[in-house]
């Protein structure tokens, strides 16, 4: 074990390059991303039309599809780092895969709050057990598991490494789960989502197509800014830990 | 490759039947849940037969995680994992290995506990029992090669008995519903047998896709 804590320490004037370059593009992303979630509020609320049967409340919709599109791109990120990372061994792949299944999972959440909001007032019920519903929680449950492999006790390229291999395995699992589910509850699907996201899709009106999105690409674009961030953070916590190892080093000397 | 992961789950199963410490909990562990179940559902209520299906997958899940969790714990003790590490041969063998070994104990444990279920719950089969004892092969299959991965997996870490059903679970999803669905079928409605047979085929192309990644990622995960 103690072996392994030396390697943690590294030199650290590598960094110096990075610092140059990174002031100027979190805040064009930042500016992006505030103007596309203001104008997705602004095409959600006002521009497009209220829908018929749902009322008001369908506005959630926008916000919801758009988390979903987010979260999965975002495992499908950590999928592609994952795979870098065990062919690369390199740690900033981690980094970005650990950072990117954060945020999905934030957003899975979000997915999971909106939508029973949303199904309590279209479907008067909470929850129904439908293949999109329950792929959704098992994938929230996937990469929740994920984080608890984070969480785990020991040096970093171990727990990298693991993590890597949980990632693949998760993502891969997903399509089965969402074929398998369709599968076991395939008399629900028609009746449940025949009234409600397929026929936007279907182009029914062209202001919600819009609205959806531009709603989806300012997640999208939020997404991209929080990675940066979030990227950026871990390398901070990253370099004080070598600080706090090469002080601790000077003090043992 | 293939002899050295026959050595290993010889050495496995050896040790096992020495100590008959794992077999004889996950057997006894069956049966608890069976009696748990006597008082979840009246035996003597006719719809409880609905729910057996579910029950034999229950116990398959649950007797299996104890399995699993000793499978790479116990190499621990003496630090005999190092020593597979080191000795001359692939990863991939001491996964297949451990694999055969924790297989092997399932088949027991589903060879005792099934009977006994069906006797106490007084289940008549009336479906075919070649495709019953099929479903169970690549249901157990399925789930304990993924388990026996994942158990590798979480054997790093210090609470990996905890850890070790969070990630088996939601992975093995498919294949529980997919064999829970497929053993309803044949057990008492042989009528939708085309759709119990589809099931198999999906049952099956999970077995065989996580098979063939954890043979491939198992390398990464036993790395010294």
């Amino acid at each position: 074990m103690s072996m392994n804590l030396e390697r943690e320490k590294a030199t650290l004037p590598l960094s110096e390059s990075a610092d140059a370059k990174s002031p100027i593009l979190p805040k064009i992303l930042l500016g992006i991303t505030i103007v596309l979630i203001l104008t997705a509020i602004y095409l959600t609320f006002m521009y497009a039309d209220i829908e018929k049967t749902m009322g008001v409340v369908q506005k959630i919709f926008y916000f919801h599809v758009g988390s979903a599109a987010t979260a999965f791109t975002a495992f499908f990120v950590t999928f592609i780092f994952s795979i870098l990372y065990l062919v690369k061994r390199k740690r900033i792949f981690d980094t970005y895969a650990s950072v990117s299944a954060e945020i999905g999972l934030i957003f899975t959440t979000l997915v999971l709050t909106t939508g029973p909001i949303w199904a309590k007032s279209a479907w008067n019920t909470w929850w129904v057990w439908e293949p999109r519903l329950t792929t959704t929680l098992i994938l929230w449950f996937i990469y929740m598991a994920y984080m608890m492999i984070r969480q785990m006790d020991g040096v970093w390229d171990k727990k990298a490494r693991l993590c890597a291999v949980f990632g693949i395995i998760g993502f891969t699992d997903v399509p089965i789960v969402f074929f398998a589910i369709r599968w076991w509850q395939t008399k629900f699907h028609p009746i449940v989502f025949g009234n409600g996201v397929s026929q936007k899709g279907g182009g029914i009106a062209d202001n919600m197509l819009v609205a959806l999105i531009v709603s989806i690409f300012a997640l999208l674009s939020l997404y991209t800014y929080l990675l940066n961030r979030g990227v950026e953070f871990e390398n901070m916590k990253i370099k004080v830990d070598q600080y706090k190892e090469k002080l601790r080093e000077d003090l043992e000397n | 490759m293939i002899k050295t992961a026959f050595l290993l789950a010889k050495k496995d199963l050896y040790s096992e039947l020495k100590t008959k410490q794992v077999l004889t909990t996950m057997i006894i562990f069956a049966g608890l849940v069976i009696l748990v179940f006597s008082f979840a559902f009246d035996p003597a209520n006719n719809t409880t037969k609905a729910v057996i299906p579910g029950v034999i997958w229950v116990i398959v899940v649950f007797s299996g995680i104890l399995g699993l969790n000793r499978s790479f714990l116990s190499e621990q003790r003496n630090d005999t994992m190092q020593g597979l590490l080191i000795a001359p041969m692939d990863a991939s063998s001491i996964y297949l290995g451990k694999f055969l070994a924790n297989f092997t104990m399932m088949l027991v444990v589903e060879l005792v506990s099934i009977p006994f279920l069906f006797l106490l719950f007084d289940f008549k089969i009336i479906g075919s029992i070649p495709y019953f004892i099929l479903i169970m092969f690549i249901g157990s299959f399925g789930f304990i090669s993924i388990g026996t991965f994942l158990a590798a997996l979480a054997a790093n870490s210090k609470s990996s008995e905890m850890l070790l059903p969070l990630l088996l679970f939601p992975v093995t999803s498919p294949i529980l519903i997919g064999v829970v669905q497929a053993t309803r079928i044949i057990l008492t409605n042989m009528e939708k047998f085309s759709s119990a047979l589809a099931w198999i085929q999906l049952v099956s192309a999970y077995d065989v896709i996580f098979f063939v990644l954890c043979f491939l990622l198992i390398e990464y995960v036993l790395e010294v």
